[in-house]
């Protein structure tokens, strides 16, 4: 830890409730960048659910707890999704709440604020041979985030993004409109299975546990020969060499 | 609960029209983001600045349409107000009764579409004929155009090739060149012999009471000359300010509709035909159409007043590639269609349709006149939810309780409210349940510290 720097880490609800992994390979990869991580316990949701189901009551009351829980003391809010990143600075100012906390997404704080240009930080490690595809998730959009995580991924030596096609395509996920709509979801989804496996990859990187909980329930459903992982899991496997 | 009606659509399409769809529309996105470059030094300065000019001619509509009238009226245009869709068929029906003839040969309009122009003229007795080769196959086989600019990305040639044999247009022929040249001979007859010639307009210019259309077959510049009438029929938001605008709003069009860097024709209509000219129509009638249009300004979704309807939020959606624009159930379809359709017709008849997209905001993205469509999106589910109008699906309200309550939702209770989604048959019908990854994150983080 160098210079007393903090962050609070909004974990989001489904790292919370799924994906430990990538909650804890986020920390890591905070901690390598120097900063101290701060973990509020009383967080749960940013109340992007119900906000982008119509359901804006209870958006509101979530988006208040959510306000209370990451005040305006502490370090910067940041969270390894681009879709809460988007909630808390475009939804909260469509809830007429634009006080409330701003979240960065973790690849761009890592790159605009920590002014990380080499990854890992220290040491030397390689990732020889390593290719990925990588899934740029469309809330990236709402915050301006282009290629920024895709760019943090690169900075690993060794490790090959493959390009995949029309890779600004949405995978069909939609939070509730992939209950809604499951069909339609299902096919756009598996259209862009199609083109990472036609890419040839083996692995396919996201920044968004919302994006990849959908592929992955695809993947295993038509059993591809697919992994999934989020950037910070590969940014965090990349600090042990 | 049972499915939404676009969901329940799109499991009906056949394999066939769905790659057909998706062919057309990957490409054209294709061909769009890599022309526009070339067009302008600056895309986003130019969607910019459009968005603004747009913006300054709703600011006050009332005002510019009025002076946009008077500048019609001193070449001879004579303009026709109509609050809504019943009123415009009316006034259409009027001025073509006055005619010699029963025949009306149509130009490609997707505002005729909104308020289902032909069937009321066939009705009242006139045989109308669409000129533009989509809109000229929908037509003989009695269905709707599925796109706003590619009317017929819903058929194969081949499904097109027995439509022709069928109507007797010539020959069985697959060959694409071979079945235009057959509509053409078919539709030169009508062109000559029609007495009405009805068209849309795609920019009204207020300065100078022109309007201005523009296509790639030539069929609208005969549409509109040919016949001793032409009625354009125009939505009262299509107008730009001034001459010096066309440059940029054209270019836009072309670029953003066909990835073209202008389109074949392009027609500037000053008027009837004057005392000194042999050819052109005897006279010239503009039907200025509000049909809810005035509603949407005064609202909060005035920006979506600012389309141009080139169709390009169409091609790079993903929901309308898998669904098609029939799954809209109305002639504007794409994330144009799913904000404006719900606000022409009601939130209680057609808000489904602002629930069904992902809100990837890939339309935002390459919307010309920059409509902020996911932005709308959620703002007419948030209306419809606030009318009773939502269905019945996961309980939000019970989700919010949890996540309020922090020991709540620390104890594990974290996973039922998303569970309650995720168990529902929309989850598990196609894809496997989520898996937990790794340690729960707050074991891990409680030890650790």
């Amino acid at each position: 830890m160098s210079g007393g720097r903090s962050v609070r880490l909004m974990i989001t609800c489904l790292v919370d409730a799924f994906y430990g992994k990538v909650g804890i390979a986020t920390v890591r990869v905070l901690e390598a960048a120097g900063y101290a991580v701060d973990f509020p316990d009383d967080q749960t949701c940013c109340g992007q659910p119900p906000f982008n189901a119509g359901d804006w009551d209870a958006a509101r009351r979530i988006g208040r707890h959510c306000a209370g829980v990451f005040g305006a003391d502490g370090g910067p809010v940041v969270t390894p999704s681009a879709s809460c990143a988007a909630m808390t600075r475009d939804g909260y100012a469509m809830l007429e709440h634009p006080e409330w906390p701003r979240a960065w997404e973790l690849a761009e704080f890592l790159i605009d604020v920590a002014g990380i240009r080499g990854w890992p930080p220290e040491g030397n490690s390689r990732m020889p041979g390593r290719r990925v595809a990588f899934h740029q998730a469309c809330h990236g959009r709402a915050i301006h985030l282009k290629d920024k995580p895709a760019r943090l991924l690169s900075m690993v030596p060794g490790l090959e993004i493959v390009p995949i096609a029309d890779p600004e395509q949405c995978c069909g996920f939609g939070g509730a409109f992939s209950v809604t709509h499951p069909n339609i979801s299902a096919r756009i989804g598996l259209e862009k299975l199609r083109s990472v496996q036609e890419s040839g990859v083996e692995e396919l990187v996201s920044g968004d546990m919302g994006c990849l909980m959908h592929l992955r329930g695809l993947i295993d459903r038509h059993s591809l020969p697919l992994r999934t992982l989020h950037y910070a899991q590969i940014l965090a496997e990349a600090l042990d060499g | 609960m049972a499915n939404p009606p676009m969901e329940d659509f799109a499991r009906r399409l056949r394999p066939s029209t769905l790659e057909g769809i998706q062919s057309a529309t990957v490409g054209r996105v294709r061909e769009r983001v890599r022309l526009l470059p070339f067009v302008f030094a600056d895309v986003e300065a130019a969607r910019t600045q459009a968005a603004s000019i747009k913006d300054e001619v709703l600011a006050d509509l009332g005002g510019n349409l009025v002076r946009f009238e008077a500048a019609c009226l001193k070449h001879g245009i004579q303009v026709h107000w109509a609050l809504d869709a019943a009123r415009a068929r009316e006034i259409v029906l009027d001025l073509a009764s006055r005619a010699e003839g029963r025949l009306v040969v149509k130009a490609k309009s997707m505002v005729t579409e909104e308020i289902h122009l032909n069937a009321f003229l066939e009705a009242a007795g006139f045989e109308v004929v669409e000129t533009d080769l989509g809109e000229y196959v929908v037509q003989i086989d009695g269905d709707h155009p599925s796109h706003i600019v590619a009317p017929i990305i819903h058929k194969t040639r081949y499904e097109v090739a027995r439509s022709f044999a069928q109507k007797g247009l010539g020959p069985y022929t697959e060959d694409p060149g071979e079945l235009t040249l057959q509509a053409r001979a078919r539709l030169r007859e009508k062109f000559r012999t029609a007495s009405i010639g009805i068209s849309g307009v795609n920019f009204g210019v207020v300065e100078s009471g022109r309007l201005v259309l523009v296509e790639n077959e030539g069929n609208s510049r005969l549409s509109t000359t040919a016949p001793s009438i032409h009625i354009a029929i125009m939505g009262i938001e299509k107008l730009i300010p001034r001459e010096a605008d066309l440059p940029l709003f054209l270019r836009l069009l072309a670029g953003s509709a066909t990835a073209q860097r202008m389109t074949t024709y392009v027609h500037l209509i000053s008027g009837p035909r004057r005392e000194d000219e042999s050819d052109g129509p005897r006279e010239v009638h503009l039907v200025l159409l509000d049909n809810g249009r005035s509603a949407i300004r005064s609202g909060p979704y005035r920006d979506v007043l600012r389309c141009i309807r080139c169709g390009a939020c169409l091609n790079v959606c993903p929901v309308y590639r898998q669904a098609s624009g029939h799954a809209y159930r109305h002639p504007y379809s794409g994330p144009i269609g799913a904000v404006l359709t719900p606000l022409l017709e009601g939130l209680e008849k057609m808000g489904d349709l602002a629930r069904a997209s992902t809100l990837c905001g890939a339309c935002e993205e390459v919307c010309p006149v920059k409509i902020p469509l996911p932005h709308h999106l959620l703002r007419l589910r948030d209306e419809a939810a606030r009318q009773g109008l939502a269905p019945k699906g996961i309980p939000w309200s019970r989700f919010a309780s949890v996540a309020d309550e922090p020991p709540m939702w620390r104890s594990g209770l974290t996973l039922l409210p998303l569970a309650s989604g995720l168990s529902e048959k929309g989850w598990s019908e196609v894809r496997a349940a989520p898996r937990r990854e790794g340690r729960p994150f707050r074991r891990w983080w409680d030890e650790r510290s």
